[in-house]
């Protein structure tokens, strides 16, 4: 038994969220998915080991759920719109998760965006044609 | 006949609904972004579409893990949103037109294009934001809509080949629809974004600029990227942009830009609007 490389692999900082992941995080992300129900987010809010020994989740994983390790759980196959309805129990949001994912603070990812987006003024006007 | 009066593109972020519940239009942060929607909303009045298509992905309200269907159509009388688990608004429910769909659904599968039937379909921030920005400040939403989602969240996903293809293959089943219609295809999502990992954060303006010319002058160019290629550029969640392909697909080969507009950083991401109409 062998998972296929991908032509996606070499990407540094990336873990796409493919037939591996999601194989891999089933259970977590099974979990995740029930707190779209206001009941079971009361549910885990009061004891969030126990939910996750409910949904059968390794002790590796649950480790990470109740620490809110982003990054490990993206490696255990958390896809990260799923690791969402987990990051507001730790009152993070995505922004949040992407700065713990990176070890910096929020205010530094945000930094990170917009140095990303420098020159962008000059930049439409050199493509021409854009009205706003 | 129906009719195809245009498309649109727009992203889909949901901290735009958030910005919108919180009436933030005018904020610093905000008003360059929703400055771009000021045309789109004036041509809307203009042509008066009766539906609206909306591609989108779902990011876990209606489908789970455990069935993913790679392009899904919604054949329901009235689609409703939910509790998507983090807090953001629930909006209310948009009434669908199921003659039509089943019409679209029909002729798409008779084109090769295996779409997966829903009767009963949960529509998130990805369809609710965009129709939010189109039409939220009437009472009533002034358009039926039609959720077509796209799997963009679990690879293996279509191709932008793929995507661009089913566009063509909506505008002929579309345009046989025999009663009278007019008919906007919304495009969402993108543009450059990356929401995990250590290169979680990258925008890619260049990219996005050069991205959002091509889809109006050479739709073709963005099919020959593979997925890997784009999440390369434009980041995982980047891919999202294959979805624009599906609006513009469904167009003439020539079209005439109405408006366009960029903006970077919105949340996470670069924010790309187009208008565009046939050109015959």
């Amino acid at each position: 038994m062998v998972w296929n490389k991908q032509e996606y692999d070499h990407i540094p900082g990336t873990y796409v969220f493919d037939g591996r992941k999601s194989s891999m995080g089933y259970r977590l992300n099974k979990m995740c998915m029930s707190f779209n129900n206001k009941e079971n987010r009361e549910v885990f809010a009061n004891d969030m080991e126990a939910y996750c020994r409910k949904y059968e989740l390794s002790e590796e994983t649950t480790k990470a759920v109740l620490t809110g390790d982003w990054l490990q759980l993206l490696r255990l196959g958390g896809n990260i719109y799923y690791l969402a309805k987990v990051a507001i129990f730790h009152g993070q949001s995505v922004q949040d998760a992407c700065a713990i994912m990176q070890n910096i603070t929020t205010d530094q990812f945000k930094q990170k965006l917009l140095d990303n987006s420098a020159g962008i003024a000059e930049k439409k006007n050199k493509a021409g044609g854009f009205y706003g | 006949m129906a009719k195809i009066v245009g498309g649109i593109t727009t992203s889909h972020i949901p901290s735009i609904g958030n910005a919108m519940a919180n009436n933030l239009q005018q904020d610093d942060y905000w008003k360059p972004l929703f400055d771009g929607y000021g045309p789109v909303k004036e041509w809307l009045e203009e042509v008066k579409p009766d539906i609206a298509i909306i591609i989108y992905n779902d990011h876990g309200l209606n489908f789970f893990l455990d069935t993913v269907p790679t392009f899904a159509l919604g054949c329901a009388r009235e689609y409703f949103n939910d509790d998507e688990g983090w807090g953001i608004p629930t909006l209310k429910s948009v009434e669908g037109d199921e003659e039509f769909s089943w019409h679209v659904v029909q002729k798409l599968i008779e084109s090769e294009f295996d779409m997966t039937i829903c009767q009963e379909m949960k529509v998130d921030h990805g369809f609710m934001v965009p129709m939010n920005l189109m039409w939220g400040d009437k009472d009533t939403w002034p358009v039926k809509g039609i959720p077509l989602a796209v799997n963009t969240v679990q690879h293996p996903l279509p191709s932008a080949l793929r995507c661009y293809k089913l566009g063509k293959a909506l505008k002929t089943a579309i345009e046989s629809y025999p009663e009278d219609a007019k008919v906007v295809i919304i495009g969402t999502g993108g543009l450059s974004h990356q929401l995990q990992g250590e290169r979680a954060g990258i925008i890619n303006p260049d990219f996005d600029i050069e991205t959002m010319d091509k889809i109006v002058n050479d739709p073709e160019w963005l099919t020959r990227f593979s997925n890997a290629e784009i999440m390369e550029h434009a980041g995982t969640e980047g891919i999202e942009v294959i979805m624009w392909l599906v609006m513009r697909g469904a167009l003439t080969d020539k079209v005439k830009l109405i408006h366009k507009h960029y903006h970077a950083p919105v949340s996470n991401t670069g924010a790309g609007i187009l208008v565009v109409e046939n050109d015959e």
